[in-house]
């Protein structure tokens, strides 16, 4: 079975500092993978990567054993397939919740309105979001935008989803309720990879987890492992550092 | 300050505590309420006195009557009334024309300055340097430049009206400064909204059409009637190409008659217009101050 994505040495610098030194990742169809690390790890420019929205320099990407470079994508095949969603959320002010989720349908692959705002609303009813349709995204609590923005990045039906710390701007009664959306996608069959802070989630919803530090995954294993028993010093140290905060 | 009254009638069961901090709570409160209004007095009652005692005092000065008679002739004001406000209505319809061109010519040199990427490089060098030259230079030299320069070259299919080229010269110098404005609204709009922009297909284009530009306009907005009301005065420079607006309207009745009461009319006129002009920008300001202030969490 091809891997969903393949990633094959990534590296990438800012200038001249490296972020990402020779990164190599698969993942498989349905699975899902988390990224840990400290902050500047490279774990979200890894991620950023994978849907082209950050270039790389050396390295390549595989869809479906297609590199991310083949004109098949087109300008907007690869953003149809790979659905993105970050931690401030970025739904669009001006735009109502379905206005948000109809955009990139509409105008980017050309689907009719009404179409599109049908697909919204089934997406926002399944998702027990259905009474937040015609609001405002300044209307909606924290938690619910998130939702909003997860539900936006469904709406051209991806294979893969990435999530860039999706929890992070949130306060903590609102964390659940996105998680809960998450881990529904997973019980669906959705690929994922997650960049998230929150081990006890990473740890729940993770078939695999990867500690990147210094732009290189120091260590990969199952979710179950790799916190239980992690290997490297350095992983030890970090998970160390979390449980003595009291977030493991 | 009566906090040893006896605190009004409370049930004594739950908030006890409570209740008991009460009594000393309103007290401030009330007096306040009470010197609520005598800020307003104060205000009224100084602006009547000082304002009062200005124009007494211009009233009663000695060379007041010979003022009154060159700049607020009530007779010079009606007889020159008619011509003023017909050179008026041409101000109006410049404004509206130049308003128009600026506001669109000004948003394609903005978007020209924003694209980002290699192939865009002239596009954005042209915008540069295009506001860099004209903001740099008066307006009254561009009216006169091309309002009486280029109708005096006499070239086949240009349009040789004064007015047309005056029209143009304060559109092109008032879009420099109206693409700055643009530019502005466009760079405060959060890199996020771009990032999802992209992430969700859109082209550069389209990232601008649906998710930046309505946001940046909203923000601007009370900058761009700013310019405007700007503009609703300065349309009176074509006025120097012989253009019969009321600035020129006015000046004709002067020479003829050596009385300038027909200028304060034309004043007036512009006044009239751009007062209101200025107030509604205020109050569009402070509402997006207040959404503002609302909206962060």
């Amino acid at each position: 079975m091809t891997d969903r994505i393949a990633i094959r040495a990534l590296t990438k610098y800012y200038g001249d500092h490296l972020v990402l030194d020779g990164v190599s990742l698969a993942v498989a169809p349905h699975e899902v993978v988390a990224l840990i690390g400290a902050s500047g790890s490279g774990k979200s420019t890894l991620l950023r990567c994978i849907n082209r929205l950050v270039d790389f320099d050396d390295g390549e990407i595989l869809i479906d054993g297609v590199s991310t470079d083949d004109p098949q994508f087109g300008k907007t095949g690869l953003y149809r397939r790979i659905g993105i969603v970050f931690q401030a959320f970025n739904l669009f002010p001006h735009l109502n919740v379905v206005q948000n989720i109809t955009l990139a349908p509409r105008r980017v692959h050309g689907l009719s309105r009404q179409a599109c705002e049908d697909n919204a609303r089934r997406l926002l009813d399944m998702f027990g979001m259905g009474e937040c349709a015609d609001d405002y995204p300044e209307q909606l609590s924290g938690g619910q935008q998130q939702r909003v923005a997860i539900i936006r990045s469904l709406a051209t039906n991806p294979d893969v989803l990435l999530l860039d710390e999706v929890t992070g701007a949130l306060d903590p009664e609102l964390i659940g309720e996105v998680l809960r959306i998450i881990k529904d996608l997973k019980e669906k069959g959705m690929t994922m990879v997650i960049v998230t802070h929150e081990m006890g989630f990473a740890r729940d919803v993770a078939d695999r987890v990867c500690f990147l530090e210094g732009g290189r995954i120091l260590e990969e294993n199952t979710a179950h492992e790799l916190f239980a028993r992690p290997q490297h010093p350095r992983t030890q140290r970090f998970l160390q550092r979390i449980t003595d905060a009291g977030r493991l | 300050m009566s906090s040893g009254a006896s605190p009004p009638e409370q049930d004594t069961t739950a908030s006890h505590r409570e209740g008991r901090e009460r009594p000393s709570r309103p007290a401030p409160a009330r007096g306040r309420r009470s010197s609520r209004t005598t800020p307003i007095v104060i205000s009224v009652a100084s602006v009547v006195v000082v304002f009062g005692a200005v124009g007494y005092a211009i009233t009663r000065a000695e060379q007041w009557p010979r003022i009154k008679r060159q700049f607020f002739n009530w007779d010079a004001m009606v007889a020159s009334f008619p011509d003023v406000l017909r050179g008026f209505w041409i101000n109006i319809q410049v404004w509206v024309i130049a308003l128009v061109a600026i506001g669109l010519w000004a948003l394609v040199l903005a978007i020209f300055r924003t694209f980002t990427g290699p192939w865009f490089a002239p596009l954005r060098v042209f915008a540069v340097v295009y506001i860099d030259l004209f903001r740099g230079m008066p307006a009254l030299l561009l009216v006169l430049l091309l309002g009486f320069g280029v109708p005096a070259l006499n070239l086949p299919g240009v349009p040789s009206s004064a007015l047309f080229w005056g029209v143009v010269a304060v559109t092109l110098s008032y879009a420099a400064y109206a693409a700055e404005v643009y530019r502005a609204g466009i760079e405060a709009v959060h890199d996020g909204q771009r990032a999802a922009a992209k992430a969700l297909g859109l082209t550069q284009l389209q990232a601008l059409r649906y998710a930046i530009l309505p946001q940046a306009l909203r923000n601007v907005l009370p900058a761009l009637l700013n310019l405007a009301v700007a503009l609703q005065k300065d349309v009176a420079l074509l006025s120097v190409l012989g253009i019969r607006d009321a600035v020129r309207e006015a000046q004709i009745y002067t020479a003829r008659t050596f009385n300038y009461s027909s200028l304060i009319v034309a004043a007036a006129l512009f006044m009239l217009a751009t007062v209101p002009l200025a107030r509604f920008t205020d109050y569009l300001t402070k509402r997006d101050r207040q959404r503002r202030l609302q909206g962060t969490p």
